[in-house]
Order: C-alpha cells, then structure tokens, then sequence
C-alpha cells in the first residue's frame, strides 16, 4: 500500500472495518456458560448501576447521592452504548448528568435543612415497600422464565447495518412525519413551552403600584 | 505479513500505523486483542501529547500575553525564551503540599479535578486530525462534545461545595450560571455547520466544507468563538475567577497537584476550543495535498488550531471583563435571539438554493444573507442604546435642579 490516495485507503479501512465487525469473542467456553465480552461488559455496567442507585437511596448526605445519581445515569448511558444506541447514551448524558442532575444539586444546596439532615433514608412504609418489592420480584422472575431455557447467554442480536448508518437522520425524520410521530412531538414541546412561560410568570417581580 | 521497518515507516508517513499493526498481527493473536492494544495506544498517544503540549499553551499563553501588555515574559529559565519555564513550575506545583480544608467533603473536593481533566481529555476522541484519523468517527460526533463539555459543569459544583468555602461556594454558581447560559448559543451555533453538512459526524463535517464554512456562515463562526470564550472563562468572561470580586473562584481551596489538574483542564480545554473551531469552521485538514497525504493534513490542521489559540489569547490580552448582569443580558437578549433567528433564516435560504447549483454560488448568497442579518441586529443594538441613552437624559431634564444638586454633591 505505498501512499495509496486518502479516499482509497478509506474504503479499504471501512471494507476491513466490515470484515471484522462484531464477531462475538467467546471468553470461558466451559461446558454450559459461553461468555462474551460484551456481557461481561453489561455485567460490569449493570453492577454498577445498581450498586449507585442504592448508595443514592441509602446515604445520608443528600449532595453524596445526588452525584450517586449521576453516577447512576452515566452507567445507564453505557448500557445504551452497549445496544448501539449512541444518540440515546449521549442524549442521556446532555440531558440527566448536564441539566437535571445540576438542577437537583442546585435545589439541594438551596435549601439549607437539607443539607444538615441525618435522619434515617428509610422512610415507615414497610409494608407497602414489600408489596411493591414483591410485584417487581414477580415481573422480573417471569421475565426470566420466559427467556431462560433458549439462553445460553447469546450475544445482543447484530443490530443491521441500516439501522446504524443513519439511525440520527431516522430519527429527525420520524419527528416531522405527520403519519408518524408529529403529535406527539410538538405536544411535547407545547408543554415544554407552558413550563417555560409558568416559570418566568412565577419569576416575575411584583411591581409596585 | 512480517514486521519490516520500511513498511511500517511509510504506515507512519500515511498516518495508517493501525491498519499496518492489524496486518502484522493477524493470525498470531486473536482479533479483540488487536482491537484494544491498538485503541489503548491510540489513547494514551493523544492524551500524553495533549498533557505534555499544555506545558507549552501555557509558555505560550504567558509570552504572547507579555508582548500585549508590552513586557518580556518569562526568560529566565531554560535560555532566552524561557523555554523550561513551565517545567519548572510543574515540578514545584507537584513537590508542593496537597491540603485539605477542615470540613470538606473529601469525596467531592478530591473526585472534582479528576471529572475536570477526564472530561477534558474524552472530548478529543471525536476531533479529526487528519484524514482518517479521528479517535472514534461516530455519527453523533459535535453532540458527544456538548454532552461531556456539560459532565465538567458538575465537576466545578462539586469543588466549589466540597472546598466548604464561601467564596468557592459563589465561584461555583457563578460557573454554573455563566456555564450553563453559554451553551445554549454554543450548541445552537454548531447547529448551523452541522445543518449545511446534514451530518453530526465531525469527519463528514470537515469533508464537505469545499468552501470553508466560516466564508459561508461568518455570524455562526462569531457566536460559537464568543459563547466558547464565555465556556472557557476567558478574559472578556473570566468572572468564574475575578480575583477582585471573589478571589480566585470554585478552585480557591485547591493547592498542589490538584490546583494543578484544574489548570490543565482549563488550557487542554482552551486548545480543543480552537480545534473545534478549527474542525467546525475553518475545514478542518483540508487544505492543498491534504487528501492524498494525510501528514500533510495533519499539519494544516495543526497549524489552524494555533492560529485560532493566539487569536484567543490576543482577545484576553486586549478586553477588559464585563460584569455579570451585563454577562448573562448579553447572552439571553443578544446572542440566542441572534442564533435562533440565524438558525432559521440559513435553515430557509439553504432549502431554497437549488442543490445543483454551484457550491460557490450557494456559498455567496449564504454568505450575503448572514452580512445583512448581522447589520440588522447591529442596528437594533444601536437603536436600543439610542433610546436608553434619551431615556436617561430625559430623567436627568425632568429631575432637574434637584438631579444636578444631587450629582453636584457626589462630586
């Protein structure tokens, strides 16, 4: 390959890009668990997910568990990467760790009460707790049912190329299809707009007569 | 395919080390594993490079900054031109003693400098070198920027409530508010490139900017560098740290290393700036020869993102700060009112403008409609000013003796 032209090498790169994608890497291949990276990937990410989301419900210090949260949302968006979604991850960053999650912080350290509470996080609702842990328990375990026998931890699906090329321009498309997701889209932002003008009106200052 | 010197000094000439390493190793270890050495270089060539180049943003930061205030600058240390002046200083900044505050919250004032400089150095995956040499060409590439640019602004929250500070404290929501209020005519003015370009993608960008785009759009190019320099805190908006106002802002508590971490972050960040103007504007590595050597791409690429850091160092160098209340109307009464008109004003003309005719063509009347809007928002400004210039003047006749008795006693 002496000093072939960049166009040339770009269709040599994607064509070999093609040709290793996604062959599913088998880690451990003992006599009934086959892993993939990927899944020890979920794994890892699904861990610590959960692991923040509890650390946000049971730590005293509110500003800890609100950046517990963030944490939480930024393995949320990793679990998005890993199902190919890239625009949802990044959506999820710029939108839960960018703007509500300093929008929580900022309620947190304005509100001076809060800051200085250590009272327990456990709150006296045991029973209606139990009740709800239990559905969910049901849920999952028949979620688990329904696909454990065909799983011999296969791999995520390949998702087509199709989908992934231009899956942004989809989307946008879709927004502004009437016989597709207009309504509800500019519903939406009427709403958005209602909260944004309530907000000024309530900021207003009164003026005086 | 062995390893063979000249072949793989010619992949380095062609910036294709990856595909030729991919070659070699084929067959002797398993595909993933060539995957992730390749990409752990890859990292740790661009980041070593961003971290060691900062020594020198910051030599050059101070020199230029010298001969606009009509000094010399550091020239003591390492020959004439100080070149090892910055080394000395990040030898001293290490060996110094790391403190922390009584009452700080440790997770929080530690965890901060460290998000500042990750985020600061995950940015770069997706800024295009060279032709075919971009850390991860992904489809959502300028979106990926605003995402991580916006994880930093929790980092600055975190050192300013974890130093247990008040002027920390204030630093940090005054970083917030200037923060949070420049990215929207940021993102709104990379809207407009990525419209022209119908792409996300910070390489399709670069590709089809034939005409550069700030001939073609001069007012987004003017709104992103200025709403940039607010995002960096740069002189014109560096109230995050006013020394007169709250002394040094969300990283007063800081010393050591982790002062130091703040300052790398803040001039790693100030360069990917001009990268990314450089990439979003001004063609990225395109240039004579580029597209058939990609070195060559390399180095115009370079050369554009310098130009663009001096440019701002000679902004800071020459504008005095504003004030905060003038910082935040600035922003919400000027420039997004601005941008959103700008946004849909290209937005009607770029559908109108047949796509068969001419590139130039399309860039000329692009180019017209973006000089008129421009001159009709200068002139709404002027208006403005006129008429509260009169409304002052009237209040000053109306008050009358009382005013100037008033004005006469204050002197």
């Amino acid at each position: 390959m002496l000093l072939l032209p960049y166009r040339e090498q770009r269709i040599e790169k994607l064509r070999r890009a093609i040709y290793r994608k996604k062959q599913p890497v088998t880690l451990f291949t003992g006599q009934r668990i086959i892993m993939t990276i990927q899944q020890i990937i979920f794994i890892l990410i699904s861990a610590f997910t959960l692991f923040m989301a509890l650390v946000v419900v049971v730590d005293r210090n509110l500003f800890r568990a609100a950046i517990a949260m963030m944490a939480s949302f930024l393995g949320v968006a990793g679990l998005y990467v890993l199902l190919e979604a890239g625009f949802l991850a990044v959506a999820q960053l710029l939108v839960y760790i960018g703007a509500i999650s300093i929008l929580v912080i900022f309620a947190i350290m304005m509100t001076r009460r809060l800051m200085q509470t250590h009272e327990s996080p456990f709150n006296s609702q045991p029973i209606w707790g139990m009740i709800g842990a239990a559905l969910t328990f049901v849920l999952l375990a028949l979620v688990a049912i329904r696909t454990w026998p065909q799983s011999d931890f296969p791999g995520p699906a390949p998702v087509p190329a199709s989908v992934l090329e231009g899956n942004v321009t989809q989307l946008g498309l879709m927004f502004v299809r009437p016989d597709q997701l207009v309504l509800p889209f500019e519903l939406a932002s009427v709403l958005l707009l209602a909260a944004l003008i309530g907000s000024i009106v309530i900021a207003w200052p009164e003026k005086k007569s | 395919m062995s390893f063979n010197i000249i072949d793989f000094l010619e992949s380095v000439l062609t910036l294709s080390i990856a595909d030729y390493l991919r070659d070699v190793w084929a067959g002797d270890m398993p595909n993933w594993l060539i995957e992730v050495i390749i990409d752990v270089v890859g990292i740790l060539i661009v980041s070593t490079f961003l971290l060691i180049l900062t020594l020198y943003l910051v030599l050059i930061l101070r020199k230029v900054l010298a001969r606009v205030q009509d000094r010399i600058g550091p020239n003591r240390v390492g020959g004439r031109y100080g070149l090892l002046q910055t080394v000395a200083d990040a030898i001293k900044l290490i060996t110094k003693e790391d403190l922390i505050p009584s009452g700080a919250d440790k997770l929080a004032f530690n965890l901060a400098p460290i998000i500042t400089v990750i985020a600061a150095l995950l940015m770069w995956a997706v800024i295009p070198f060279a032709p075919g040499l971009t850390g991860a060409d992904i489809n959502v590439g300028v979106f990926y920027v605003l995402a991580i640019s916006s994880v930093s602004v929790v980092a600055l929250l975190m050192a300013g409530w974890g130093s247990n500070n008040k002027y920390a404290l204030l630093g940090a929501f005054r970083a917030v508010a200037q923060l949070v209020s420049y990215e929207v005519p940021m993102i709104m003015a990379l809207i407009i490139p990525i419209l022209l370009a119908s792409s996300m993608s910070t390489q399709t960008i670069v590709e089809s900017q034939s005409v550069w785009y700030i001939v073609v759009v001069p007012l987004s190019a003017l709104i992103f560098i200025i709403s940039a320099m607010a995002e960096l805190g740069q002189t014109p908006f560096d109230l995050l740290e006013a020394e007169s106002e709250i002394v040094a802002g969300y990283h007063i508590e800081y010393s050591g290393m982790k002062f130091a971490l703040f300052f790398l972050a803040e001039f790693i960040n100030a360069f990917f700036m001009s990268a990314l103007f450089t990439t979003m504007y001004l063609g990225g590595w395109r240039g004579p020869g580029a597209a058939a050597y990609p070195l060559l791409g390399l180095i115009y690429f370079m050369i554009k993102t310098f130009l663009v850091y001096l440019f701002l160092i000679w902004v800071r160098g020459t504008l005095p700060r504003v004030r905060i209340d003038q910082l935040l109307y600035f922003n919400w009464k000027f420039l997004v009112p601005l941008v959103l008109t700008l946004i849909l004003v290209v937005a009607v003309v770029a559908k109108l403008i047949p796509p068969d005719a001419n590139e130039w063509l399309q860039a000329g009347i692009l180019l017209v409609v973006n000089i008129l809007l421009a001159v009709t928002a200068l002139e709404f400004v002027r208006r403005y000013a006129r008429s509260r210039r009169q409304a002052v003047e009237d209040d000053a006749e109306s008050l009358g003796g009382a005013a100037s008795a008033l004005s006469g006693a204050a002197d």
